[in-house]
C-alpha cells in the first residue's frame, strides 16, 4: 500500500494549472537540478506524449524552466520564468519530440550543461500524477526514483565487495536504508547505486564511502 | 494509517467516543512524520493558501491561459453584493468562491491541489462561505480540513482522484464528498452522518466524464468545481435532516471507481470526447493551439 498522508491528499501547494503538468513538471526539473548540483548555464529540455501537445496551456514550459532555476512548485516566479531566465544568462530550448513513443505519456528529457560543456547531465522523468514524479533514467542508465526522500546515488566500479562497503559504512553511521537499487552501465564496468533513506545523511557520511577508489562518483539528494 | 475503509473509520470513531476529524489527527501523528501541533500548523499554512486562492482572482479578476476564463467569480460576487442572487448567500458565495480558485489555478497563480489542481475550487468556496456565513473558526475549519482529509485518502487509497484513471466523477467526486463530509462535521453532526453525506454526493456524480476542453483545466472544470461545491452542501444539508442514504460509502466508492475503469480513454482526461469533443470545443482547441486539421475529423466523429 503507499504510503499516503494528509498533505499528499490536500497538497500540494502549487502554480496551476495542472498538477501533473504544472506541478510535476517544476518537480522533474527541480530534482534534476538537484541532482546536478550546481546552476546549469544551458538547459535543453525534450518534451514527449502528452507534454509534447499540451505543455504550452498547461505552462509546463514555465515550470521546467522555474524547476532548474530552483524554484518550489508554488513559487509564483513560475509565471516569468522566461524573463528571469533571460536575466540570469541562462540559456533554454524547448523540443518537442511527437514521434518517440515513451512508456509513461508525461515524460520530459532534461539535459543540463555548465563549466562551457564540461558538465553535462541528462536525467529523464515522468510526472506520474498529484505533482508526483519519478527520475527514470540518469545518464545512459535506467533507474527508478522519487527523490522526495534522502537519496544518495552512488557511480561505482562493478566488482565484487563495493556493494557491502558503502552498505557498511551506512550501517556503522546507523544510517536505515528503506530501499536500495543497483543498476550496471551497458559497459559493465561501471554501476549505480541508488539508496534512499528516511534519515538525512551526512557529509561526513559521504566523505568516508568516498575515500574509497572504487566509489567514483556520488550525488545527494535531500 | 488506522483505518482503511469507511466501515473501520466509523467503527474507530465509536469505539473512541471521537471525531473524523480526531481520527485524522492521530492516524497522521502516527506516520510518524510530524507530530500533532506541526500536522495542525502546517494544516493552518495551507488554509490560509487556500484562503488566498480564492481572495486574489476577486479583487483582481485575471485571464486565463487561452482566454476561456475571466473573472466569472467576480460577476457572481457582484450579483451577490447587489442583492440578486437566486441561491441565498452560502451557496452563491460557495460557487463564487469556488469558481475564482479555477481562474486563480489556469491564471497559474497559487491553489492548493484539494485533492487535485482542476477540483481545487470546491473545498476552499464551501469552506469560506461556511466561515462568512456561519461565523465559523479557523480552528473549526482546520476540524473540516482533517475530516476532508480522512474521505481524501479513502478515495486515494481504495480507488483515485485521477480524472485520467476514472473521470470527473473521481476528481470533482472526490473534493465534493470531501467536503460533504467536512460541513457535517463542522455542523456538529456524527462520523456515519459525515460519511454518509460523503456516500451520497459520490452517487449524485457517479458516471461524470473527464473531457476538458482543449485539454485544459478550465472549461468545463470550472462549472464543475461549482457544482462540486453545491452538490457537497445540498448532501450535507439532506443529512442533517436526519435522511441517510443507503447504499453506505465504501460500496459507492467502490461502484464509482469500477465505472471509472468501465469509461472508454476518450472520456478520461484525453480531451477527445465529451464537452471536448463538441464542434464548439473543438474550435477552442484550434483557437489556443493552431489548428490540427488531419486529427479534426476524426475527433469529433468519436
Ligand atoms: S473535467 Fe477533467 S480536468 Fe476538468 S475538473 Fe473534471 S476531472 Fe478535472
Amino acid at each position: 500500500m503507499p504510503d499516503i498522508g494528509l498533505f499528499d491528499v490536500i497538497g500540494p501547494w502549487m502554480v496551476g494549472p495542472s498538477s501533473s503538468h504544472t506541478a510535476g513538471a517544476c518537480r522533474m526539473a527541480s530534482t534534476a537540478l538537484k541532482i546536478f548540483g550546481k546552476e546549469p548555464e544551458e538547459v535543453k529540455f525534450t518534451l514527449y506524449g502528452s507534454f509534447a501537445e499540451t505543455y504550452r496551456g498547461h505552462g509546463s514550459d514555465k515550470a521546467l524552466l522555474g524547476g532548474v532555476m530552483g524554484f518550489d512548485t508554488f513559487d509564483i516566479r513560475i509565471r516569468d520564468s522566461f524573463e528571469l531566465a533571460e536575466k540570469r544568462g541562462l540559456k533554454y530550448r524547448f523540443i518537442e519530440d511527437h514521434e518517440t513513443k515513451t512508456a509513461h505519456p508525461n515524460t520530459v528529457r532534461i539535459e543540463l550543461i555548465a563549466d562551457g560543456g564540461e558538465s553535462r547531465l541528462v536525467t529523464t522523468a515522468v510526472s506520474i500524477g498529484g505533482g508526483k514524479i519519478k527520475i527514470i533514467r540518469l545518464d545512459e542508465v535506467d533507474v527508478n526514483f522519487t527523490g522526495e526522500f534522502p537519496t544518495l546515488i552512488l557511480k561505482h566500479c562493478n566488482v565484487p565487495g563495493v556493494i557491502s562497503y558503502f552498505t557498511g559504512i551506512l550501517s556503522d553511521y546507523s544510517v536505515n536504508i528503506s530501499s536500495m537499487r543497483c543498476y550496471a552501465e551497458p559497459d559493465g564496468k561501471t554501476s549505480y547505486s541508488i539508496i534512499e533513506s528516511e534519515q538525512p545523511i551526512g557529509s561526513e557520511i559521504i566523505k568516508d564511502i568516498r575515500s574509497n577508489k572504487l566509489i567514483l562518483n556520488s550525488i545527494l539528494i535531500q | 494509517m488506522a483505518f482503511s475503509s469507511g466501515e473501520e473509520l466509523i467503527r474507530l470513531c465509536e469505539a473512541e467516543g471521537i471525531s473524523i476529524s480526531e481520527a485524522m489527527l492521530r492516524a497522521e501523528v502516527e506516520r510518524g512524520k510530524q507530530n500533532r501541533e506541526e500536522v495542525l500548523d502546517f494544516a493552518r499554512k495551507t488554509l490560509e493558501v487556500m484562503r488566498k486562492s480564492y481572495q486574489e482572482p476577486l479583487e483582481k479578476p485575471v485571464k486565463s491561459i487561452g482566454g476561456i476564463m475571466n473573472g466569472e467569480g467576480h460577476k457572481l460576487a457582484q450579483r451577490l453584493k447587489n442583492g440578486e442572487n437566486l441561491c441565498g448567500p452560502l451557496v452563491t458565495k460557495a460557487i463564487a468562491y469556488s469558481m475564482s480558485v479555477m481562474e486563480q489555478n489556469s491564471a497559474m497563480g497559487c491553489v492548493v491541489a484539494a485533492p487535485t489542481a482542476g477540483s481545487s475550487g470546491v473545498m476552499p468556496g464551501v469552506f469560506f462561505a461556511m466561515q462568512e456565513e456561519r461565523g465559523l473558526s479557523d480552528d473549526e475549519l482546520i476540524k473540516g480540513f482533517l475530516c476532508a482529509g480522512a474521505v481524501g485518502y479513502l478515495y486515494m487509497r481504495n480507488a483515485s482522484v485521477a480524472g485520467a484513471e476514472a473521470g470527473c466523477q473521481a476528481e470533482i467526486g472526490a473534493a465534493s464528498a470531501m467536503t460533504a463530509a467536512a460541513v457535517v462535521e463542522m455542523c456538529g453532526g456524527t462520523p456515519a452522518q459525515a460519511l454518509s453525506a460523503s456516500a451520497i454526493s459520490i452517487s449524485n456524480l457517479l458516471g461524470l466524464v473527464c473531457d476538458p476542453i482543449a485539454g485544459l483545466v478550465q472549461y468545463p472544470c470550472q462549472m464543475r468545481n461549482a457544482m462540486g461545491a453545491s452538490n457537497a452542501l445540498t448532501c450535507a444539508e439532506i443529512v442533517l435532516s436526519g435522511t441517510m442514504g443507503i447504499v453506505p460509502f465504501d460500496e459507492m466508492l467502490d461502484t464509482m471507481y469500477k465505472i471509472g475503469k468501465d469509461m472508454p480513454s476518450s472520456l478520461r482526461e484525453t480531451a477527445l470526447g465529451g464537452c471536448a469533443a463538441t464542434p464548439t470545443g473543438c474550435k477552442w482547441r484550434n483557437k489556443i493551439f493552431g489548428s490540427k486539421e488531419s486529427k479534426d475529423g476524426k475527433e469529433s466523429k468519436e
